[in-house]
């Protein structure tokens, strides 16, 4: 139901955030380079790069703690220059969680409440709803230190909900922790972000936490957004070689165009004996420019025997490496060109007879739709 | 192995011992001394009081000791306004002490890191200088043609010289100053070890900054603040040399007394009664604060 929620493609829809031309420079650093980008209602919208691509800054100037060089930032109606911290609707999940050590977990949550000078007994409501919401009531009055990391995260967000901002801002909401409780907190987030219907945005290092929770993605890389696009889309029709290698798995093939055929892309290159047959029709590609293919590990499916005369991109060696992961087994296959492919295979039953060795010579094939073409 | 653990277990069992030992020689056993003198009559002799301690005679050495001295500590209220003084001006100056360290450390805690060590550097530079000769310069500063008088008056402000060496905003200014490190350097300790997020949480939860510090930065540095103002309020009230070469004679403090009563009467029993009074009246703060920040840990584990 969700994914019918693409205010994004409707062109009547107004942006609760704009950012214009936005530029931040540290010194001579540029931490954001002209960056323009609108993020709507109700949106769980994420910010997902290496460190060091600028999406702290992005978020901060959000939060009201950088000011940008260049550019304004609108919230709404309001032009947010000029705007101190603690005059915006908006309110932010530190990443350090940033609880105060001398209050409690009702002090803590009660804090921005307070400041708005709301009546005792309203406070207190506010705070009791917070705490169902997630799950703390038995410790309202424990101190931070006398939490666990996963309660602590809780109370951080039960903080920075209480004051229903506009927009909640999260800064690598998970990072601190481990995998399972990660996984668990997600969905709950996305629950409580769909419940009380706010708008998120999330800035992570982690493809996997972005995928599952956002409705778009914008992947950054040295100031400035590469691609904004829903989940599916950034994996699928990633723009550039950068996005692919930094979400998800991906094989690259480097390679030369020979020529449009009958709508499909031939490719030469060293890793295949025949050229490649890519379908990405809305690529504009010129004979004989370079171009590099990505393809899904698991979009590549490993064989022993050969496959039949005719079909499109076959690609032979052998096989280096196994890993068994449970749910996936991954092959690690080397090329005659010395290039290593990585392909999954979900392991769909319990028992193989005969599975592909170390050191087998195997065959590895994909479908001309499987791959992107992305120019160099 | 066995040996080993044996040292071990000797280690592990002799290395609390250390303190309670400096403890006992160098504060319980001179502590013991100063309380019998306390109890003693004054003579004229050598050591000028009696009666000395003598093995054969140790039931009468008992039944010679007293409380007059503390009597006459009660009846005299010379010591009580003494006392009463030398805790106010220790409390004014441990005041205002906070008042000027805490904004000298919260600006050290927040320069950038690359600086701060030489900005603790310049807080104890002082101490490269005999304490005596500092506040014999504040005299020159402070006296009704010296250095302040002259400065202000050159600017403008005042067209009368200031008349405030010997009296108590002199003793004020040199406390001040002499104890102005002690002040700082806790402080800038806590306020430096304090998470700056904390105070974007603050202010991103809509409190002003004026609010986020009184709400987060003053109950964080607290530590720091009993620490700082324990270690300034427990010397001021027996400090001598200031109010002595400041203070002029007006100025009432116990720790001048304790001086004249030992020097200038040499009245050594009296002296120490005085002496052991100012102990107990500095244990107490101490006790108190120890007794809070048990309570402290507690609440808080």
């Amino acid at each position: 139901m969700r994914r019918a929620f693409a205010p994004w493609s409707d062109p009547a829809a107004k942006p609760l955030i704009r950012f214009e031309n936005v530029t931040k420079r540290f010194g001579d650093a540029v931490a954001v380079d002209h960056l323009s980008l609108n993020i709507f209602e109700k949106e769980f919208f994420c910010l997902l790069g290496p460190s060091g691509c600028g999406k702290t800054t992005l978020m901060r100037m959000l939060a009201g703690f950088e000011t940008p060089s260049e550019g304004a930032i609108t919230l709404g109606n309001q032009n947010l220059a000029g705007v101190p911290p603690y005059r915006r609707p908006v309110n932010m999940m530190f990443q350090s969680y940033a609880l105060f050590p001398h209050m409690s977990v009702e002090k803590n949550i009660a804090f921005g409440l307070k400041q708005d000078g709301l009546p005792k007994d309203q406070i207190a409501d506010r705070v009791g709803e917070m705490l169902r919401l997630v799950q703390l009531e038995k410790l309202a009055r424990r101190y931070p230190s006398q939490l666990s990391g996963g309660q602590r995260q809780r109370v951080a967000l039960a903080r920075a909900l209480a004051k229903k901002p506009k927009l909640l801002l999260l800064d690598e909401p998970l990072g601190a922790l481990d995998k399972k409780l990660r996984e668990e907190t997600q969905f709950e987030l996305m629950d409580i972000q769909h419940e009380l219907g706010m708008t998120f945005v999330v800035v992570t290092h982690d493809q996997e936490e972005a995928m599952t929770m956002a409705d778009r993605i914008a992947v950054m890389d040295h100031g400035r957004i590469v691609q904004v696009a829903t989940p599916g889309e950034i994996y699928e029709q990633p723009k550039t070689r950068f996005i692919a290698e930094f979400v998800g798995d991906v094989n690259i093939l480097e390679g030369h165009v020979q020529g449009l055929e009958n709508g499909l892309w031939r490719v030469k290159t060293p890793s295949a004996a025949e050229p490649l047959t890519i379908d990405d029709p809305d690529e504009v590609l010129n004979s004989g420019q370079a171009v590099a293919i990505a393809v899904r590990p698991e979009k590549m499916v490993i064989q022993r025997d050969p496959p039949p005369p005719g079909t499109r991109n076959v690609l032979t060696g052998e096989v280096w490496d196994i890993g068994y992961l449970g749910d996936w087994t991954v092959y690690r296959v080397k090329l005659a060109t010395g290039e290593i492919l990585r392909v999954t295979r979900a392991n769909a039953s319990r028992f193989v007879e005969n599975p592909i060795d170390w050191d087998e010579q195997v065959f590895v094939t994909f479908a001309p739709d499987a791959a992107v073409i992305l120019a160099e | 192995m066995v040996e080993r653990s044996l040292t071990r277990c000797l280690a592990a069992g002799l290395v609390p011992l250390v303190p309670f030992l400096w403890l006992c020689v160098l504060f319980l056993v001179p502590f013991l001394i100063v309380l019998k003198i306390s109890l003693s009559d004054p003579a004229v002799a050598q050591p000028p009081y009696t009666p000395v301690f003598d093995w054969s005679d140790i039931a009468g050495f008992f039944s010679q000791l007293d409380f007059e001295n503390f009597g006459l500590l009660v009846e005299d209220d010379l010591y009580f306004r003494a006392v009463l003084s030398s805790v106010r001006i220790a409390a004014v100056s441990t005041l205002l002490l906070l008042l000027v360290g805490f904004p000298i450390a919260y600006g050290m805690a927040r320069a950038p890191e690359r600086h701060r060590s030489l900005l603790v550097a310049l807080v104890i530079l002082p101490f490269w200088t005999s304490f005596l000769i500092r506040i014999y310069a504040w005299i020159a500063i402070l006296k009704p043609e010296g250095l302040l008088t002259q400065a202000l008056m050159g600017i403008g402000l005042i067209s009368e010289p200031l008349d405030i060496l010997n009296t108590e905003t002199a003793v004020y200014v040199g406390i001040v100053y002499a104890y102005l490190p002690f002040m700082v350097l806790p402080l800038y300790a806590t306020l430096e070890k304090m998470d700056d997020t904390l105070l974007e949480a603050a202010l991103d939860l809509g409190s002003t900054p004026w609010r986020s510090f009184w709400t987060i930065t003053v109950p964080l540095a607290m530590p720091g603040i009993v620490a700082g103002s324990l270690l300034c309020f427990i010397p001021a009230v027996g400090e001598f040399v200031i109010p002595d070469l400041l203070g002029g004679s007006e100025t009432l403090m116990i720790g001048r007394q304790l001086w004249s009563e030992f020097f200038s009467n040499r009245d050594w029993p009296l002296a120490s009664a005085v002496a052991i009074l100012l102990l107990l009246l500095l244990v107490v703060p101490i006790v108190i604060y120890r007794d809070v920040e048990a309570r402290r840990v507690e609440a808080r584990p």
